[in-house]
């Protein structure tokens, strides 16, 4: 990020409209004060309505008793201060127990997701980069799981994970001949795998699209002159493209980390209401301990946790790559 | 900033004073609104649409009797149940619904449901109309009905008859001695004896819960506390997983079925049995003619089933409420006593291959063919309500998913023993909630 | 596309043609990608064909029993078409207003500095992290009472669902396009001020053609979010709003599961999508100085 022209934002258009403007009448200045809020302000109207006041109900019915006994007049069920946390968070149990688990196994899996995901899209984005015969083709058709309704991807996955009848072990078994006998991909361990490489195939495509519009951004002079200085194209990638493209992979990165993580789609079309326990994700656990179980307190407690520590890891990562880019730039 | 503190605080306020008066009725007024109903059905047909076409004329004979307009939803399963909680936490529901009869504790518990007393039965005719055991599972005992019975099923064990044949098996099994026999002849040339949905949460349920029965144990106490690790309960547990595990009369690939696929197996002759609830409409889709297959009543020990010991399935079926919200209480009354009249329930079950819980209703010839006979006598005189307790639901998804995880073992070829057993149910019961 | 742009958008051949290590990379690559992409598509394609009882048996590459009927049965079982449209509407206007409220909102963030900026991007960052299953009954709460309130039928309506959608991608679609604004020199728009424009005329001038690309993949990201949500239209919407991503369950019902007719509706329904990528390439091609120097 050291070529790019990104003036840093300490010197906003605003105030160096500022000295100009002696003149201006001060009623102008005002509204040129007010106007990033009006900008803002339908952005600003619609996240209060669907996201924060819902969240803090959310987080208020973390602190109340809300099972079917109350769920009718939820606002009058009685408060039970931090019962809820305390059961989530009493690991010798098995509520406790399950939920460290599966808090684990998210972790992994996203960790294992996200990285595959980057690595799949970036070096597709790349690859395509130089015109070729086909590439338009390919452009289209990497988007096409990004293209199929969720249900119906994960339910054709679904289809070919099943163990007598599926693709997927008519290849290994049948017809590769791995392993003693056909596996189970629905069900014990291996789910952990099958879910892994659903949720790879439905992620990378849009990891793809956002590197691919952000190698739009990188000037193409800067390769020019880099092949004038004799750099080959292994060089150029390390050296001009994977550089210019850390902003976007900032971005990135955070987002795939963050949907991974509460993604609940995937594992729920997977492995409908009871995930098995390898593959038994945060999202859909707390889906069994509020609306299968009809606890929603106990969900809600859940679901302040994972806020708290996803507010933790965004945080401590703004702060480390942030940081980075600004001593690279210097 | 401080305005954006302010439009928070502001906004905060406002959903706070909404909130405050919800609940409230459905947004319908006027005087035209009031003669429409409302109806949430179950999907009880081949498709969503196929219901649509089943209850249609019946709803429109309804509006010719009475000038009451009923909207008809259907709502798929996958839906149903967030549909009901939604809708109650709200106050935003339907007048009338279908319900699972075994949620009927469940939402009863939530006081969204209006109580059948005297008076409601009265206006549709009386509760003696309906058969006992179907009542049974309308919501806790000692409670007014959350629900009338409207659909009526039971579980009966189905048979391949060309498999059994070439088996050489003379007489379709009546206990479970003779399940395993006639499995073990079946099960060779890569065909199995029975079929199971070892990730069907409910399913699994729905067999425990009867071979507990039948060990003389019910997984919740007298008082509504669970019970799960009981002696009977482990031995009814491990005994159904043992079909798979020790027996090997059930295909290993069974542990992940949940869509029914047993009885696709069943259909293309690869499993010689199913235990199941009125599946003939499916047999037919997938190609498997009604002289192809035989029922016999569920095993139980003695090979009679009855009371007690020797229940040899759960009721099921679906219930029909009314929701307390209805500002429409006498329509939906009249509602729920046209579909509950004998013309209607006749109709309706034929249609839909059911029982009805009516007794007048059950006279009709279609209900005494082969297969619904011994689904009729079975509701009649051997079947079980399962637990009507709050926490119903919370039971089906905690041993259920326990029976999953053991089938998941035996079908990976680990030792399912009592100890194992126990200590799945013993993890299950930790998680239903404390009270 | 005018031969003029087409120079500016193709790449200068470099005076080194790339390595033959490179070339082999990127054929390998490229192809475990498209199997890998492939391989389900290819069994929706081949299951679509087949009856009922083969896509329930043990997987065949070749079906031995081709047929069209599940094409036409889709239809049948459920109302696909109006399905269709529910999700087209929906989605359709979910994408062109979340764009829009995102663009209004980045250009503030990326251009101005203000009070409460800090908090607002936190905060607008933050609503990614919440279960979406928490706030499913609060909001639901919330729009029902506001329609008690003010006879504004947010619950059960496209409306609703139109709304909840858009503020589903506002946040990534902000913070994304603040990201492609900020790349934007700032030159571009302070020269486009000095020749008369407002803020907003530079604005819609400079910035948004010279973030096209960005703007298209928001566009892209916005649209498939409400496509594909499952949980929230499950229980906001009835058989007359209800989308395809909840109405496709349709195909497995109580007694069965007509995987055969799942598949062919999802094609079917795929289509028009993907042909709506196919054009948009271009636009997500285009690159930054091709949109600038306009």
């Amino acid at each position: 990020m050291t070529q790019t022209a990104v003036t840093p934002e300490r010197e906003p258009a605003v105030r160096k409209a500022a000295p100009g403007g002696a003149r201006t009448p001060r009623r102008s200045g005002r509204r040129r004060l007010a106007l990033p809020y009006v900008l803002l302000l339908p952005a600003l109207l619609l996240e209060l309505l669907v996201h924060l006041v819902p969240m803090l109900m959310g987080v208020a019915m973390s602190f109340k008793e809300l099972t079917q006994f109350f769920i009718r007049d939820w606002a009058n069920a009685p408060w039970s201060g931090l019962d809820n946390f305390s059961v989530t968070l009493d690991f010798d149990a098995a509520v406790g127990q399950s939920l460290l688990k599966s808090f684990l196994t998210t972790c992994q899996f996203t960790v294992l997701s996200v990285g595959l995901c980057w690595l799949l899209g970036t070096a597709a984005a790349i690859l395509l980069q130089e015109n070729f015969r086909g590439r338009a083709v390919l452009r289209t058709l990497f988007l096409v799981p990004y293209a199929l309704p969720v249900y119906a991807a994960v339910i054709t996955w679904a289809f070919m994970f099943q163990r007598d009848n599926g693709l997927i072990n008519h290849v290994l078994h049948d017809q590769l001949g791995i392993g003693d006998g056909p596996a189970f991909w629905l069900i014990g361990d291996n789910s952990f795998w099958a879910l892994l490489a659903v949720s790879v195939w439905k992620g990378w495509p849009f990891a793809f699209l956002t590197v691919m519009a952000g190698l739009q951004n990188i000037p193409r002079d800067m390769y020019e002159a880099a092949a004038l200085d004799g750099a080959g194209v292994w060089k150029q990638i390390r050296h001009i493209t994977l550089p210019s493209l850390r902003p976007v992979n900032q971005v990135l990165v955070l987002v795939l980390f963050l949907w991974t993580f509460n993604d609940f789609n995937t594992p729920f079309v997977l492995f409908g209401k009871a995930a098995p326990e390898a593959a038994d994700l945060i999202s859909l656990h707390i889906y069994q301990s509020s609306f299968q179980t009809w606890n929603f307190g106990t969900g809600s407690a859940m679901s302040v946790l994972l806020l708290l520590f996803l507010l933790l890891v965004t945080g401590v990562y703004l702060l480390l790559t942030t940081r980075g880019r600004k001593t690279s730039d210097v | 900033m401080r305005r954006i503190r302010a439009a928070v605080t502001g906004a905060v306020t406002l959903s706070l004073a909404l909130t405050a008066c919800g609940g409230g009725g459905g947004a319908d007024d006027g005087g035209q609104a009031k003669k429409t109903l409302t109806y949430w059905a179950s999907n009880q047909g081949s498709s969503l649409e196929v219901d649509k076409k089943v209850l249609q004329p019946e709803l429109d004979e309804f509006e010719r009797r009475t000038g009451i307009k009923v909207k008809l939803e259907v709502v798929p399963w996958s839906d149903l149940l967030n549909r009901i909680l939604t809708a109650t936490t709200s106050g935003q529901g339907p007048d009338v619904l279908n319900i699972g009869n075994t949620w009927s504790a469940s939402l009863q518990a939530t006081g969204a449901l209006l109580p059948w007393d005297a008076k409601n039965f009265d206006a549709i005719g009386g509760k003696d109309r309906f058969v006992d055991s179907a009542l049974g599972s309308t919501g806790a005992p000692g409670q007014d009905p959350a629900a009338v019975p409207l659909y009526s099923m039971a579980y009966a064990l189905y048979y391949n008859k060309q498999m059994f044949k070439d088996a050489g098996i003379a007489k379709p099994p009546t206990t479970w001695d003779e399940v395993v026999a006639a499995g073990k002849k079946l099960s060779k040339d890569g065909k199995s004896g029975i079929g199971v949905e070892g990730s069907n949460l409910s399913n699994n349920i729905h067999q425990v819960f009867v071979l507990g029965k039948q060990h003389g144990a019910d997984f919740f106490t007298a008082d509504g506390k669970p019970d799960f690790t009981s002696d009977g309960a482990v031995a009814a547990v491990k005994q159904y997983v043992d079909l798979m595990a020790t027996h090997k009369i059930v295909a290993p690939g069974n542990a992940e079925y949940a869509q029914n696929q047993s009885l696709s197996d069943f259909a293309k002759d690869r499993t010689g049995m199913v235990l199941w609830q009125t599946p003939s409409q499916t047999f037919a889709s997938q190609g498997m003619t009604e002289d192809e297959w035989g029922v016999v009543p569920a095993p139980v020990a003695s090979g009679k089933p009855g009371t007690g010991t020797a229940v040899n399935s759960m009721v099921a079926g679906i219930n029909m409420a009314v929701f307390k919200n209805t500002d429409n209480l006498d329509g939906a009354l009249k509602f729920v006593k046209f579909m509950t009249s004998d013309e209607e329930q006749t109709v309706l079950n034929k249609t839909y291959g059911s029982v009805p819980p009516v007794k007048d209703a059950q006279k009709d010839p279609a209900f005494s063919g082969p297969s619904l006979a011994v689904i009729r006598d079975t509701l009649a005189s051997s079947a079980a309500a399962l637990p009507q307790v709050p926490e119903e639901s919370q039971f089906e998804t905690v041993v259920g998913t326990a029976v999953k995880e053991l089938f998941a073992d035996a079908a990976a070829g680990r030792p399912v023993t009592t100890e194992s057993v126990k200590a799945k149910l013993d993890k299950a019961q930790q998680q239903m909630p404390k009270k | 596309m005018s031969d003029a742009t087409r120079a500016r958008t193709a790449r200068p051949r470099s005076p080194m043609a790339p390595p033959r290590s490179f070339l082999w990379t990127r054929r390998i690559v490229l192809a475990l990608l498209t199997g890998f992409v492939l391989l389900p598509v290819y069994v929706m394609v081949s299951s679509s064909l087949k009856p009922l009882e083969d896509v329930t048996g043990r997987f065949e590459w070749i079906p031995s029993t081709v047929t069209l009927r599940p094409y036409a049965d889709i239809w049948e079982t459920i109302p696909l078409a109006d399905y269709f449209a529910n999700s087209i509407v929906v989605a359709g206007a979910a994408t062109v207003l979340s764009v829009a409220v995102a663009v209004f909102a980045a250009y503030a963030v990326s251009r101005y500095s203000f009070r409460g900026k800090r908090v607002f991007t936190v905060t607008v960052l933050s609503t990614q992290m919440f279960p979406g299953i928490l706030f499913l009954l609060p909001l639901f709460l919330i729009y029902v009472n506001i329609g008690n309130a003010t006879g504004l039928a947010l619950f059960g309506s496209r409306e609703g669902l139109i709304l909840t959608y858009l503020t589903f991608s506002l946040p990534f679609s902000i913070w994304m396009l603040t990201g492609y604004f900020d790349a934007i020199p700032r030159e571009l728009d302070e020269a486009a001020k000095v020749d008369g424009c407002g803020p907003i005329g530079a604005l819609f001038r400079v910035i948004v053609p010279a973030a096209r690309p960005g703007i298209v993949a928001v566009a892209v990201y916005a649209f498939m979010t409400a496509w594909g949500e499952v949980l929230f239209a499950s229980v906001m919407t009835d058989d007359t709003t209800r989308t395809l991503a909840v109405g496709l369950q349709g195909y497995s019902t109580q007694n069965d599961v007509y995987w055969n007719q799942v598949m062919a509706a999802s094609l079917v329904v795929s289509v028009p999508v993907v042909v709506g990528f196919l054009l948009l390439q271009r636009y997500l091609v285009a690159g930054l100085t091709a949109g600038a120097v306009k």
